[in-house]
Formats: structure tokens, sequence, C-alpha cells
């Protein structure tokens, strides 16, 4: 204080100090404006733009994907149920940096390049706030693991998801199909708001072919979430409408028995109920456990169905095209009987063979070979299909001429698809002279239509197409598209009815007369198929030529390679007075029908006087 | 003596003598106190929404308001005098201690504030922010003013070597603080225009190797950050994009009290102490924004007014700098969280949860109170 040089001046201090404060005051004033400014430029200039960022931050929209319909057998046996699943998805908007956290979690658990490959493709689709998928059918271990490290792996999250579980994956692998994992394709193809949130969708089969029965509505929320993606609460929510619930027309019991009686065989079985049209059993052996296809089957188990020799994937009761051979005589009567060219009465020479005129060509009947000589020196249309006689059908097809056979045969269903409510389902072939003009641009020769008339040559049917054929031949030509399923949500599916071959009762009854011949017949060619039988079964047996037989070179089954004999057929319907069940049979390289036959009287035994469904 | 002189009846401020009594022998400052009053239930309830409903929060803040009326009420009772003499002690009490932090302090997140003392933490830059002004008030008050360019720089050198050392704890922004409320008295004391004007300009020269050479990488992250948030969105940037979409989204009328989602669903960080205003913002809109601005303005030229009626030197520098020290904390936060300036460690005052920043406060509105109830002294 001592070292002041200048006196105080008490009042000009107060008023320098009260300039300064009016300074200040200004300064503070000026300042605050600066302030109140930015916060009306925030608060009400952009006032939109932040709000709209601030609904944005909070709120999200959420698919709820609907719970895929349920599949049933016409017992009320599960088929396909929906079972809880963890899968591991991530929210990319979340995660600072992907790189990094995809490799953290191939610390944590397996998760192969192809799930990565397949996750990066299906991010570019999803918008930045929605979960993808990364693994699926997570472990306990596994969702433990990510539990414990959840708080290091924010946008990591683990769902609860219903996958798609088939408890009898092999025995309905062909009748059902399978759903798998969406591909690119279907991404492209597929509705993008119905799939969001929804993983799978039908590969093959009834899963496929009623996809968007099955699929049901998409339903969405409205969720606040927090800055970590925590759903707090439910805004608003349209819950989604459940794919409807199947019943088929299959019958697990049948099923059962054509599986297990087809064994290690390849071959298939199908059967129809004439009446409805609905179909009781699909069997294509060898099946495969459907299963292992929801998730992404891995490329070893895949590799190993797609090389097997024995084809699993390859569904033969619809695929499947084979010469239908002497089971398509039952038709060939039909034809024959509707064009007034024979009478049941009309009979024909069997030394054994036929030829044209003026053409030294034997074409053999299969007897020649056994007996030496024909089926009897005149043939009537009841023994030559009871004894499957080849000469007299050689006769009626030069006869009828292969257009006309063409027209008569058609109506039972060859030549075109079934129809059958299922996918990848082939033609076959019905030959005609317009077909060989325009499949293979060639005359047709007058010699091919005589191995027409036992089913050889190019005729190429599916045993979807024969069990059609022998159910219009069981109901005496009514026509139905065959139907796997029988309803949908409890409301019954009526199988499509076509116009019925009007044909007098008398041709269908000699028809029926020939072929009840076949198994209960002293000299019927499934005669074996009788014993202690309960009932009446009309059938049809036939052998379908895998390799070319030379002009007077003799089959003999032993010096042929398995994959080179003969397969068996056999279509059959029982009972005969009112037939409920008509069924078509193929076992490749069988070696003939005897291998087919016995499969018949299985199934239909199951049919007609089995226990009921266990399940 | 002090005690003597108080006792008598005062005479000298009109606003007193309208209320001659009570709250003049409290030592109190009714419109400072209500007006303190109104901003603390203010706080407490945007404290509320801002802490998620922990009430809990909420009775603890409320504490520390308990312990800091107290504190203002006892310090307010000191005379001046006393407070003028003691001063210096404090001040060097306080660098010491700073120096104490520098070797023995313990901290967090790299910074070294503070000091354990058994079961008791406290920072010791807090006092500073106090005694500060305080001391330069005490060595100018008896000098002649306007001060020399000597006295300026006597007083250059008590503000920077606290200054330097909270620097260097770092604390960027309390260092900014206690600078400018040394700074704040010069300019009071009616420091020359020209001083001020070659001070601004020696600090826009030195913008370049403070950049280069003080300030720490975390410091110049915020600068950057601050410039161009979205540079980096999840990390730094986050909480100033997610403060300004508080703020923005908050409109006109707010959300309601309770509503803000930016704040209740976390996206906004530290939602309950520095960005708090952003909170008040988002709930109660631009028309909360004005009615706390209005209260703090108030409270501002309550402040000055006080300063102007004060018979000394000292009651007037000191008066002054608490209140404009005051405004910087308002100044501060409010423009980081709007994303005006960078983002500093600077509370909402009287809002913003903490108990150091509240009791620190308005011990420097019981300095105010006790200059508002001064006596003219009679000089010695």
């Amino acid at each position: 204080m001592a070292r002041s040089i200048q006196l105080k001046d008490p009042h000009r201090e107060a008023r320098i100090y009260s300039a300064r404060t009016v300074a200040a005051v200004l300064l503070v004033l000026g300042m605050l404006g600066i302030i109140l400014a930015r916060y009306y430029s925030l608060q009400v200039t952009e006032y939109e733009t932040y709000r709209t960022q601030s609904e944005r931050n909070r709120v999200q929209l959420q698919p709820l994907p609907p719970k895929r319909g349920l599949i049933f057998d016409r017992n009320g046996v599960l088929l396909a149920d929906n079972r809880p699943s963890y899968m591991l998805s991530i929210v990319r908007e979340q995660v600072a940096d992907l790189d990094a956290t995809l490799a953290e979690l191939q610390q944590l658990l397996p998760i192969s390049d192809s799930d990565i490959a397949n996750f990066r493709k299906k991010l570019q689709r999803r918008r930045p706030y929605e979960a993808v998928p990364l693994r699926f059918r997570l472990t306990e271990a596994e969702q433990a693991r990510l539990a414990v490290n959840r708080f290091r792996l924010p946008g990591v999250v683990v769902d609860a998801q219903l996958l798609r579980y088939y408890p009898h994956g092999e025995l309905f692998s062909h009748a059902l199909g399978y759903v798998g994992r969406i591909n690119e394709r279907e991404v492209l193809e597929l509705d993008e708001s119905d799939y969001r949130g929804t993983f799978h969708v039908g590969k093959v089969g009834v899963e496929k072919y009623y996809e968007d029965i099955l699929h049901g509505d998409v339903g969405y929320q409205n969720v606040e979430t927090n800055a970590h993606g925590r759903v707090l609460r439910v805004l608003e929510r349209h819950d989604p409408v459940p794919g409807a619930n199947l019943v088929l027309n299959l019958d697990i019991r049948i099923q059962r028995a054509a599986t297990e009686a087809l064994g290690e065989r390849r071959g298939a079985v199908v059967a129809i109920d004439p009446r409805t049209g609905g179909v009781l059993a699909l069997v294509s052996t060898p099946g495969f456990d459907t299963n292992l296809f929801v998730n992404g089957i891995s490329s070893k188990d895949y590799s190993a169905l797609r090389d097997s020799l024995d084809v699993p994937l390859f569904n033969r009761a619809i695929q499947g095209v084979y010469p239908p051979g002497s089971t398509i005589k039952p038709f060939m009567g039909m034809a024959g009987l509707e064009s007034g060219l024979i009478t049941p009465e009309y009979t024909v020479a069997d030394p054994g063979w036929y030829s044209l005129p003026g053409d030294s060509h034997k074409y053999r009947d299969w007897i020649l070979r056994i007996r030496g000589t024909g089926h009897a020196p005149r043939v009537d249309l009841n023994m030559a299909i009871a004894e499957s006689c080849d000469t007299y059908f050689y006769d009626l097809a030069r006869r009828l001429t292969i257009d006309r056979m063409y027209d008569y045969l058609r109506p039972f269903g060859f030549g075109e698809r079934t129809g059958v409510d299922t996918t990848n389902e082939r033609r076959g072939v019905l030959p005609s002279t317009r077909w060989k003009r325009e499949a293979m641009a060639q005359p047709w020769y007058p010699g091919e239509t005589i191995s027409a008339g036992i089913g050889q040559g190019y005729m190429l049917a599916s045993p979807m197409q024969l069990a059609v054929a022998t159910s219009v031949m069981a109901s005496k030509g009514q026509r139905r598209v065959p139907r796997l399923v029988h309803s949908i949500n409890g409301e019954p599916v009526e199988a499509p009815v076509l116009d019925p071959i009007a044909a007098p009762d008398e041709y269908w009854q000699a028809i029926y007369a020939g072929m009840l011949e076949v198994v209960h017949g002293k000299r019927g060619t499934a005669k074996a198929l009788a014993k202690d039988i309960q009932y009446q079964m009309a059938g049809k047996t036939g052998t379908a030529q895998v390799i070319g037989i030379a002009q007077g070179a003799v089959y003999r089954e032993e010096d042929v390679a398995e994959r080179h004999r003969h397969h068996g057929l056999f279509i059959a319907f029982a009972p005969a007075e009112a037939p409920t069940i008509a069924v078509a049979i193929i076992v490749e390289n069988g070696g003939g029908s005897s291998a087919a036959s016995p499969i018949a009287r299985k199934v239909i035994d199951t049919w007609l006087l089995g226990e009921t469904a266990d399940g | 003596m002090g005690d003597y002189v108080r006792q008598m009846p005062d005479q000298g401020s009109a606003d007193l003598a309208r209320r001659p009594g009570l709250a003049t022998r409290l030592h109190i400052d009714v419109p400072l106190l209500l007006l303190l009053l109104v901003l603390t239930v203010y706080g407490l309830i945007v404290l509320y929404s801002g802490s998620d409903s922990d009430m809990g929060a909420v009775i603890r803040q409320a504490q520390y308001f308990g312990l800091a009326y107290l504190g203002m009420f006892l310090i307010a009772q000191i005379s001046l005098q006393r407070i003028m003499r003691w001063a210096p002690w404090l001040y060097l009490l306080g660098v010491v201690l700073l120096v104490a932090v520098m070797f023995a302090g313990v901290g967090a997140k790299g910074a070294q504030r503070w000091l354990q003392l058994g079961g008791f933490r406290f920072q010791p830059s807090e006092i500073l922010k106090l005694v500060l002004p305080l001391t330069l008030a005490w060595y100018l008050a008896d000098r002649s003013l306007p001060p020399r360019l000597l006295h300026i720089l006597v007083c250059l050198g008590i503000l920077g070597v606290p200054a330097v050392l909270i620097l260097k704890q770092p604390d960027l922004g309390t260092a900014v603080l206690i600078a400018a409320s040394g700074l704040f008295v010069l300019f009071l004391a009616g420091m020359g225009w020209r001083y001020i004007l070659g001070a601004v300009v020696v600090v826009v020269a030195s913008a370049w190797p403070m950049w280069m050479f003080v300030l720490k990488d975390y410091q110049k992250q915020r600068i950057l950050t601050m410039l161009d948030p979205e540079s980096d969105k999840l990390g730094a940037g986050w909480n100033i994009i997610q403060s300004k979409t508080a703020i923005g989204s908050g409109g006109w009328e707010g959300k309601g009290w309770m509503l803000g989602t930016q704040s209740h669903l976390d996206f906004l960080p530290e939602s309950h102490t520095d960005f708090i205003i952003a909170v008040l913002s988002e709930e109660f809109g631009l028309r909360g924004v004005l009615l706390l601005m209005g209260i703090y303005l108030l409270i501002l030229l309550r402040g000055f007014w006080i300063g102007v009626q004060a018979p000394t030197s000292f009651g007037r520098l000191v008066a002054g700098s608490v209140t404009l020290t005051f405004f910087v904390y308002i100044f501060v936060n409010m423009g980081m969280v709007a994303g005006l300036l960078p983002v500093v460690g600077v509370p909402l005052p009287l809002v913003s949860a903490g108990g150091t920043s509240v009791v620190t406060l308005m011990a420097g509105f019981g300095i105010l109170m006790a200059v508002s109830t001064q006596k003219p002294l009679v000089p010695r």
C-alpha cells in the first residue's frame, strides 16, 4: 500500500468501474444473444431436421415374421413342425467396425466363410438398422459364450426364431419337399416386404407349391429403442397372420409300408384314392433327411447326396419317367374297345410272335422265350391282359395306328403333367407322328407302333402318371387332378375334375375282368399276390427294358449288370367292386414285375386292412 | 473491529434501507437469494428427468444445495476486510495444493485433478476459482486504478501460475474459467483498452503455437470434433450430434417433462451433468431455454448491480468478477452443448448434477452477498 505513488481517487474508480460494468453487461448481452441465436436456429429453424433425426434415433420398424403353417398327414400326424432355434444376427448400424466384430465372433464360435459371404450379400439388401442373420442353430454353449461377451459386441443380437423341423424327414422327403434359406435368386423373386424377417422359403414339393399359403402375412411393429438398440417398448403393432395349416391326403401308414417294402431298392410308389383324387402315398427311394436342408446343408452332405449313384435327390415318383411296359395293356384294351376294333370276344392267333405283313422282322412275345410257343392258339382280351400277351396288343396297335392310340390314351393322362400339387413334375412322352416329327424331326415308322402297343419304344410315363391312369381306370373314367393336400386350415380342397371318359360299363368290366385275372387267375402274371388275399385286386404287371436286346438275343438276368436289369412295374386298384385305392409302382432294375407287385399288396393291405395310424 | 462497523445502521444501500432488519442483519441479499432459489428448483426439476427419474440423485443434489446454501450464508457473514486479508494466504495454499496434485494427485481418464485426504477427495483448482479473483482484487484494491502496466504484469503472473498448473493436469475447462475470472478483475479495474486489444492480438497470434505445443491430442480432438462432428459419428462426434438433436428436436414447446427421448433412451451422454441443458431444451423447448436464460440474466444483472453499489474497490472488483465468471460457466456450457464451442468440462451452473461446482458457485454468491451488505467503509 505504501508503494502507491498516485493517490487513490474513489470517485474516479467508481466511475471507471461503472463504465466497465456497462461494457461487461453489453458483452454479456451480446454473448447470450449469440447463444440464444444458436438455440433458436436449432430449435426453430432446423426443428424439422432434428425432430426427424430424433424420431429415427428412437423408432425402428421391425418386421414380425409370420409363423409358417404346419403340415399334417390325413390322420393328423404332424409332418412339418416349427421349432425354436437361436440365431446370431448383426445390426449394421450399431457396429462401429464390422470386420473387427466378425473376426471377434469367429474367435468365439465357428462361423464359416460361406456364412460370412452369405451375410455380406444379405447386408446389402437390408436397412442398416435391421438385424441380418449370420449364424443359425446356435448351441447352448455358443449362446452362453455370446452372452458373456455381449457387452463387448454392440449390435450383435441373438434371436429365437422358429425353424422348420420334419419329424419324419426321410419318410416324406419327396412327398413334402423342404424349406431352405432364401438364396440370392429368390431374394429377387420374392416380395421383399412379405419376406422381411423371414429367412426361409419352400424350395421343392408341397413346401414350395403351397408357399403362399404356408407363409402367411408378415406383421410389423414400431419399437422404441435406446442408443444400444435394445427394444424398450412397442409403439404400434400389426400382428402377422400365421400361415395356413395343411392336412395332406397322404397317409403315414401307407407311406411307411411302401418305403419299407421298397427297402434298399431304388423305386417309387404312388397311391391315389380314385374317389377323390387324393394322393395317399408318394414315395421315392432312396430319400434323404430334409432337415439337412433347412439351414443350409453342408457342402459335404450335399455332395454326398448329389454324387450318390442312387440320386436320392431325384424324385422318381414325379420326375422319373419310364417306359410303362405291359402296364399300358389295360389302357390299350380300352382303346381297342372304344375304337370298336376289338370286342371282349375278339381273338388273335398267337404263335408267340408277330410280324407286319411283308416284313420278316419278328416281334416276339415274351412267352416265346419261356415256352417256345404262344400263350394259346387264339387269345382273347381277358387272356391277353391276364397273361400279358404281347402278340394281341401288337396286332391291336397295328390296326389302331399310333395317332389313334394317342387319342385314346391321352385322356388317361399319359404324355401330360397330371397337375399334382407339387413341383418339378415331368410330363413323360405319349408318342404320335406329330410328336416324333416335332421332337425328333423324323417320320413315324410302322414298326414303332408295334412296340408302342406294349408300352415300349418312345413312350415314357412317371409313376404319378401311371397311378393317375390307374385311378381313372378304377373310377370308370372319372378324371380328377391328383391332390396331395386334403384341406387348408380345415377347408377341404376339392380335386379339380376333368371331362370324364364316357365308355359303356361293359368295356370297363371287360378290362377289370382281365386285371382281376392277373392277380386271381390261375395263369395270372401276378397270381402270387392272391395268396391269403381278403379282397379283390385288379392289377397289371409290367417290365421296362433298360438296354435294348438284339434280335434273337436272350436276356438273362444274371448276365446283366444290376443297373442294366429291367425295371419292374406294377399297377393295381382295389377293392375291384368299389375301388378306394389305385397304385403304381416301379422298382428300378428290379429285374421284372415280380419285384414291384408284392409292394402293391403291402400298400393296399395297409390301406384296406391296416391298423389306425400311430404317428 | 469489522463486526462493530457492521452493526451500524446502513445508509448506503437504498435496497437494504427499505428492508432493515432480518435480511440485513443476516447479510442476505433477498433478490439474489430468491433468484437462486428459483434456479435451484428449476434445476432440480430438470435433473429429475435428466437422471432418468432417479429420486436419489435429486435428493443427493438437494443435499449439496443445502450444504452450498449454508456455505454461502456463512461466507456472507465474513467481513470483506477479513476476506481481503485471507485472500493472498488462501492463494498460496491453493498453489501449493496444485503442486501437490502434480506429484500426489489421483485422477481418472488421464487427468490428475484430485487430492485424496482420508476419505475425502477434492479439487484444489476449485479453491482457485474463488481465490484467484479475490487475490487480484486484494492486490489492486489499494493501488490507484486503472492499473498501470507493471501492476497488470504482476496480476498476470498471479493468474498465470495456477492457470498453467491446472492446464497441466490437464483440465482445460477449469484453466479457462480461472484465467477468465482473473482477467475480468483486470478488465473491471479499468485496464486500458489498448492492453485489452493487445492481449486479444497476442491470444490470436499464439493460437498456432498453443495448438502445436500446448494442447493435448484429446483437446485438439475436441476442437476438431466441434468444428465437424460428422467426421467421427460414433466416436467423439456422437455427443455433439446427439445433444444438437436433443436440443433441436425440442422445438419451441419441448417434448414435455420426462418425455425427452434423446435423454431417456440413452442417446444423450452425460445427460444429468454437463449436457443437462440438452435435456432441458428437449423437454421444455426454446421456452424453457428462455426461462433459464432469463433467470440467469437477472442473477447476472443483480450481481453487476451489487458491484456498482459496492463502496470499496475490493468489493466492486470481487463482485464483478464473481458475476462474470458465473456468466462464463453459462456461456461455455450452453455453447459447447449446442456445438458452438469445444467440449470442455464446464457444468451448467447450479443445474448440472455435482456437488463441487455447486458449493464453489454458491460460495461465490456468498462473497457477493457479503459485498452487497457491507457498510461503506470508513477510511482508516
